[in-house]
Order: C-alpha cells, then sequence, then structure tokens
C-alpha cells in the first residue's frame, strides 16, 4: 500500500466506524453469546468424552503407541510425505519452520490495498489450499490404523528351517507388532509409510548386526530399544532376527 | 478609608452539591448501598483514573457490518480462561515427579469431588482453543485483516499460535501415561533433529541428554507458569491493539459518506 491508498484506507475506516455501534454493549453481547456457546461445547465433551487415563508410563515397555494428540496430526504428516532419510531433517524441522516463517512476514509481503477475498486471488486460493491440506492431513492422520498390527507371511526359507523358525518369527513379529514401529515405518501391507523408511525387505538391505546397532542407537525421531534389550534380551533378539529375516 | 467586607465564608465549603434528582439524598437501605457503591468506585478512580481508559475500551465503535465473525478472538480469549481455571484446580492435586504423577491424575479422577469432570474440561478445552484459534486466524486471513495498519498485530497472534501449540505439546507428558510419555519422546526426538537449535532445545525440554526425573517438573514449569504467563502478556497487547487500532469492518462493506455531507447534496448559502 503507498501513502495515498494508506489515507484512503484511514478514511474509510474512519466513516464506517463512525457508522458503527458502541463495542458496549452490541459487540459484548455477541462475544458473551459465543462465550457461553463455548462453554456448552466444552462442558458438553467433558462429560461426554470423559478423561480416561491410559495405562502408567513405562520406560521399558514394548506395547506403546506414540501418537500425539490430533491437531498434531498435520505436522506428523508431513513428516510422512518427504521419505528419503537425508530429507527427513528438512522434513521434520526445515518445512514448518519455512510455512511458520511465511506465516511471521504475510503482511509484509502481501501488501496489496485489496481486502476482499476474491479480488485476491492468489492470497485466497493460497489460504484454501492451506485449509484443505491441512484437513486432508489431518483425516490421514485420524485415518491410520492401529500401529500394531503386522500381518507378513512366513517367508519361505524360514518355514524350510522347521518350526522352530518359524515360531522364533512368529514371536518376533509380536514384539515389533506391540513396539509400535508400524506407527512409523511400513511393514509390508501394514504401517505408515513414514516418517520412517520401510522395512518390509530390510533384512536384504542390512545385516543383522547392523539392525541391532540402529535398534539400540537410533536416530531421532525412533526412539531406542537399549531398555528392551537390558530388560528381556530374548524379546529384543526376536525382533532383530525377525527383521533380519525380512527380505 | 473605608474598609471593604470581606466576603462571607462559604457555609460548608466540604460537601459535594448533589446529586441530581436525588435532593433529599439517598432513600432507604438501596439508596444507601448505591451511594456506598459510587464512593467506593470514585475514591478507586480519584486515585487511578480507570474510568478513561475503561470507557476508551467499552465505548469505542465497531464498524458497520461488524458480524459473527468477529467473535472468535474473544472466544479464543475465552477459552483461555477456562483453561486457566480448570489448570489451578488441577493444580490444587497434582505433583509433577515421575513416580507420582500418575497417580495424583487418578487421584484427581477417582477421588476428587468433579475431578474428572474439571480434567475432562481441561482436556477438552485445548481442542477447542486450538479449533477456535485457527478460526479466528483464517477469519482474519481471508478479510485482510493484517494489512496496514494491523501488521503487528498479526504477527503477536503468530506468537499466540506457536505458544497455544507450545501448551498442547508440553501439556500431553503431564498425565504420565503411556500414551503421552512416548508420544512425547518422539516429539522431543523431532525437535532434535531441527537445524542449529535443535539439539539444544530438545536437551533443554529433557533438562538434560536423556528423558530423566527433572523432565517432568520442566515440563509442568513450561506448561503451568512460563508459557501461559507469555500468553497472558502477549494477549493484553493484541487486545490493547485491537481496542487502539479498532477491528475491521467486513471488505466488502463500502464506505458511504452520511447523505448530508454528499457533495451533490451539499448546498451553500451566500
Ligand atoms: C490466544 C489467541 C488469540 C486471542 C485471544 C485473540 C483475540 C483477538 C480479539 C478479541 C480480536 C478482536 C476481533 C475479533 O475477535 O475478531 C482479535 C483481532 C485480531 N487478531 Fe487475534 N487473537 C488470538 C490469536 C490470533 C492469531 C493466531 C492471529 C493471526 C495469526 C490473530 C490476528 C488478529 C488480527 C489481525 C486481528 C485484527 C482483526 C480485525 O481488526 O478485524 N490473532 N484477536
Amino acid at each position: 500500500m503507498n501513502k495515498q491508498e494508506k489515507e484512503q484506507y484511514l478514511r474509510d475506516y474512519g466513516t464506517l466506524k463512525n457508522q458503527g455501534k458502541p463495542f458496549f454493549p452490541y459487540a459484548v453481547a455477541k462475544d458473551s453469546a459465543m462465550a457461553l456457546v463455548t462453554m456448552a461445547v466444552i462442558v458438553a465433551m467433558a462429560i461426554v468424552l470423559g478423561a480416561e487415563l491410559g495405562p502408567k508410563a513405562d520406560p521399558s515397555s514394548t506395547t506403546y503407541t506414540p501418537r500425539p494428540e490430533w491437531y498434531f496430526f498435520f505436522l506428523f504428516e508431513v513428516l510422512k510425505v518427504i521419505k528419503p532419510p537425508a530429507l527427513v531433517p528438512l522434513a521434520t524441522i526445515g518445512v514448518p519452520t519455512i510455512c511458520l516463517i511465511l506465516l511471521f512476514l504475510l503482511p509484509f509481503y502481501d501488501r496489496g490495498a485489496e481486502r476482499r477475498p476474491e479480488r485476491r486471488p492468489i492470497a485466497t486460493t493460497a489460504g484454501i489450499f492451506v485449509v484443505c491440506a491441512m484437513g486432508y492431513l489431518t483425516y490421514l492422520g485420524a485415518a491410520a490404523g492401529p500401529p500394531t498390527q503386522i500381518d507378513i507371511p512366513v517367508p519361505a526359507n524360514i518355514s524350510s528351517q522347521g518350526p522352530e523358525a518359524v515360531a522364533s518369527f512368529e514371536a518376533g513379529s509380536q514384539v515389533v507388532a506391540q513396539s509400535g514401529c508400524a506407527a512409523c515405518h511400513q511393514f509390508g501391507e501394514n504401517g505408515n509409510s513414514g516418517p520412517g523408511p520401510a522395512l518390509t525387505d530390510i533384512g536384504a538391505r542390512l545385516p543383522a548386526q547392523a539392525i541391532q546397532r540402529t535398534l539400540l542407537n537410533p536416530s531421532a525421531p525412533m526412539p531406542s530399544f537399549s531398555a528392551l534389550s537390558k530388560d528381556s534380551p530374548e524379546q529384543f533378539a526376536q525382533m532383530v532376527s525377525f527383521l533380519a529375516a525380512l527380505k | 478609608m473605608p474598609k471593604l467586607k470581606l466576603p462571607a465564608a462559604p457555609s460548608n465549603p466540604l460537601t459535594s452539591p448533589k446529586r441530581p434528582g436525588k435532593e433529599y439524598g439517598p432513600s432507604g437501605a438501596l439508596g444507601h448501598a448505591e451511594e456506598a457503591g459510587i464512593s467506593a468506585v470514585d475514591w478507586i478512580d480519584e486515585r487511578t483514573s480507570l474510568s478513561g481508559g475503561l470507557r476508551w475500551a467499552m465505548f469505542r465503535k465497531v464498524p458497520k457490518g461488524t458480524n459473527w465473525f468477529y467473535t472468535l478472538g474473544s472466544s479464543t480469549m475465552f477459552a483461555f480462561l477456562s483453561q486457566s481455571v480448570t489448570g489451578v484446580f488441577l493444580a490444587f492435586y497434582y505433583d509433577p515427579s515421575a513416580t507420582r504423577a500418575y497417580e495424583s491424575i487418578q487421584y484427581i479422577n477417582n477421588e476428587v469431588f468433579l475431578g474428572e469432570f474439571v480434567h475432562g474440561m481441561h482436556r477438552w478445552g485445548s481442542s477447542v482453543m486450538v479449533i477456535l484459534i485457527f478460526l479466528h486466524m483464517g477469519r482474519t486471513f481471508f478479510f485482510g485483516a493484517y494489512k496496514y495498519p494491523r501488521e503487528l498485530n498479526w504477527v503477536i497472534g503468530v506468537a499466540l499460535l506457536v505458544m497455544t501449540m507450545t501448551m498442547s505439546f508440553s501439556g500431553y507428558l503431564l498425565p504420565f501415561d503411556q500414551r503421552s510419555y512416548w508420544a512425547t519422546i518422539v516429539g522431543v526426538n523431532i525437535n532434535g533433529t531441527g537445524p542449529l537449535v535443535g539439539p539444544y532445545l530438545s536437551e533443554f525440554l529433557r533438562a538434560g541428554p536423556y528423558f530423566g526425573a527433572t523432565t517432568l517438573s520442566r515440563f509442568y514449569a513450561i506448561h503451568m507458569l512460563m508459557v501461559p504467563g507469555a500468553i497472558a502478556a502477549l494477549m493484553g497487547f493484541h487486545l490493547y491493539l485491537v481496542a487502539k487500532l479498532g477491528t475491521t469492518a467486513p471488505p466488502w462493506v463500502k464506505a458511504k459518506a452520511p447523505e448530508e455531507l454528499r457533495e451533490d447534496k451539499v448546498t451553500v448559502n451566500l
């Protein structure tokens, strides 16, 4: 806006304001009505949905599901869109940081005098796009199945090793499923396709040794499984050999 | 020399003139109560001059065309107030230690009168506040309300948005059940992957390199002292600017000069 447009705006605004009504009681009445609606919604949700607690936090447990509050789903889903591991830091913080800076600076790069949405096609389109994208990502996050189910058929080379190998494979599959790995990794048909890489054929890409090292010393944001390896080394070993068998 | 007579002293200089319409002073108990209320307010105002500011804030005009979309900001504030009140209630019983946190929330839910209800109001109030703040931001965006002269109010608003999300993040750990614990671990780790400040940020949040005994009390201090204090201060500034600059009119409402001032209507008497 140049100087003339600014003065024009202030003049027009002054006129509109003079023709308006006093804040008290007119706007106050509307605000109070809306506050009552807000209160009613909060009270109704508190009564209907309650405030249940899950099981107590247990740092050595393997049955957890790292799911954020629903309004963080869109951020969590952004992580899944960008897959190559080298780009993960970019996705986790880079994209949100850039979006936040763009949001902060909005009044400084959108300086046009026009305010009607239908005459600001770029701003309005961008706004609608962001609203739809956030809505869609939130829906994706909500629709993602519980990350505690993995059904991968026993590979031929395992079943040929006899029933003991099969049992160990299935036990490992259980441990992995209960550990919530599928919240961030894909296993065949199950699991989320990010933020972590797909593990459907991890055994073909990494030897068991390397898998074990990653589980103990993962790169962020994955949590470490060193507590599990200390508390129940058997389960941890099953986990490693299950992953190594995925080819 | 004749002496000029001094004017007579006023009969009682210390009584103030009677309030119009009340020639005979307050009558009855109600009248006396009213008088007491008025003089108490007068006493405060004489020492603070608050009434001017209050009149300025309450009797400013809102422009023609102001509609229901303009209530989203104040209802966000109302949700914040509700969070503050229910939060104080929860703080009466909550114990931010790794060994006692879960049990203290269980105590609130199961033993305290209306405990689960107030806990539920606090939990779902956060969702309501987040929805309202996004709706309010959408309103100001699509109405072009962030443009001159309200740029600074938009910037303050984005800061309020970030802090509101920080409140949600830091509050999520406090019940200390499995879900909140592991979600927070992953969340803090995600912060750690950020460029430059990332690792420091996640160390600050964890109060050390690992999730430990002091992590929970740190989250608690962030959640109930640091961020809400900053939110309250910025909210005050946000509202001051709203009152100072006035709220926008909806962008499609046209300014029309009053009839008697229109150029073609003005007649000049010579
Ligand atoms: C804690 C959160 C917030 C509170 C309590 C709050 C409160 C308010 C209130 C009461 C108004 C008066 C007009 C109205 O209600 O629409 C207002 C106006 C405004 N707010 Fe907020 N707000 C918050 C967050 C935000 C955010 C996140 C943004 C944008 C990023 C924002 C930007 C604005 C702007 C630009 C105005 C001026 C609008 C106009 O004049 O029409 N606010 N705010």
